[in-house]
């Protein structure tokens, strides 16, 4: 969900029979239960793939900080402001753990930097979309990190053992993220008309962006049922999506905001709610580049590199210039 | 783009007293005080250990999953080494 549209290599599932041993012996671990580990043998299909997803994945998570680093400096009060950057900290956090879990599979963080800053990989769709108000806080923290939550919990049985162990770390932490974003949306939901209205436009602006989080229905897509036979993905698209509807709408019932959607309804049969889907369109245009805030997000992300070069250098200079003292002194 | 890539550092840390330092994951950290400073922020935000240790992944030696079986091997006819493989007769009491 981090991860959109990941596309796998494989042409399709293969049935165990029409494995070669090697990889029937792989998926059959991976039915059982097993986790695969850095150093098993694994298919050049299942590395790659994983290295796309976890790699998009981190990347959401760093380019994730700046939609809210633009509020740091402007939170309403010096609590707010300490939590939230404890939030984007956090997020930072989250997508070192993916990095490092991406490099055991034999890829450099450098290299997956590199990917996102020329284009060749991409991040999440919905940090393309501007924070306007300080409501914007509540709504990206109750609604995208709840959608973002929706994904993770079930990432955390998935078939890559240090995916699977990066997710627990960050899933105890996300926790924390919608929570917050659910309380700015609470005092601003009880506050005056003026605070209100600010809550209300957040959820009207990031409603939909939150549904495309889940990518579009991929129930026919041979990449996502490669993906779910190898258990890097546990759930379809819709799935989530639908679980994420139905538990966001009494949410926003208890805030006393109206969910910008006419034809949500409750369906008894189904047990859940019917709802519009997202303007896909809006979703490809995004995500072939075209987002309101994709240009400004890549220069950032290409300038904090740029602007760090002389740093990493130095650091590394210097470490360089310890160990030749030390090696002297010896 | 810098070549100039800070090296990977395994990170373990101890939870609590008396606990063993277990690991936790790895990061990049041009020196070996870097590395903990950067373990303490990346790894124990929320007061998660006592203590850290960093060792540079390229001085840690594994052993390989194809040796699953010969390198077990010698563990698994001699199971008389599990308390349970001995009978003791109920009479005698707690041993």
């Amino acid at each position: 969900m981090y991860a959109q549209m990941v596309k796998s290599t494989g042409a399709g599932v293969k049935s165990l029979d029409e494995m070669e041993p090697q990889e029937r012996a792989f998926q059959e671990r991976i039915n059982a239960g097993d986790k695969i580990e850095p150093k098993d043998w694994m298919p050049e299909g299942y590395r790659k793939n994983l290295i796309r997803q976890i790699g998009q994945h981190a990347h959401s998570e760093i380019v994730g900080q700046l939609p809210e680093g633009n509020w740091i400096t402007r939170a309403p009060t010096l609590e707010r402001k300490a939590i939230l950057l404890a939030k984007v900290q956090d997020e930072a956090g989250h997508g070192l753990y993916l990095y490092c879990a991406a490099e055991t599979l034999g890829v450099t963080r450098d290299e997956l930097t590199k990917m996102l800053l020329d284009g060749r990989m991409k991040y999440s769709s919905i940090f393309n979309y501007p924070t306007l108000t300080w409501a914007d806080m509540g709504a990206v923290g109750w609604l995208v990190d709840g959608a973002a939550i929706m994904n993770q919990v079930p990432l955390q049985r998935t078939s890559y053992g240090p995916y699977a162990r990066a997710m627990v770390r960050i899933c105890k932490e996300e926790s924390f993220h919608q929570r917050q974003g659910f309380d700015i949306m609470m005092t601003m939901a009880k506050g005056t008309d003026a605070q209100k209205h600010m809550a209300q436009d957040a959820l009207n602006r990031f409603w939909g962006p939150s549904l495309m989080m889940f990518g579009p229905s991929d129930e026919n897509s041979v990449h996502s049922a490669q993906s779910m036979a190898w258990k890097i993905k546990m759930n379809s698209n819709d799935e989530l999506r639908q679980k994420f509807v139905d538990q966001t709408v009494p949410q926003a019932e208890y805030l006393g905001l109206t969910v910008p959607d006419e034809n949500l309804k409750w369906n008894e049969e189904k047990g859940g709610y019917d709802f519009s889907q997202p303007d896909w369109d809006e979703f490809f245009d995004v995500l072939r580049g075209n987002g309101p805030e994709t240009t400004e997000r890549m220069e950032a992300r290409n300038k904090a590199w740029d602007d760090g070069a002389w740093v990493r250098d130095g650091m590394m200079a210097h470490a360089a210039k310890k160990k030749a003292m030390k090696v002297a002194a010896e | 783009m810098s070549t100039n890539d800070w090296p990977l550092w395994e990170i373990f840390i101890r939870g609590a007293h008396g606990l063993s330092h277990r690991h936790v994951g790895s990061l990049h950290a041009p020196n070996a005080e870097m590395a903990i400073k950067n373990a303490r922020d990346v790894y124990t935000r929320r007061k998660e250990g006592v203590s850290i240790w960093a060792i540079e992944s390229s001085a840690i030696a594994a052993s390989s999953p194809e040796d699953k079986g010969s390198l077990y091997d010698p563990a698994d006819d001699k199971v008389y080494r599990h308390p349970t493989f001995f009978d003791i007769p109920d009479e005698v009491g707690a041993m």
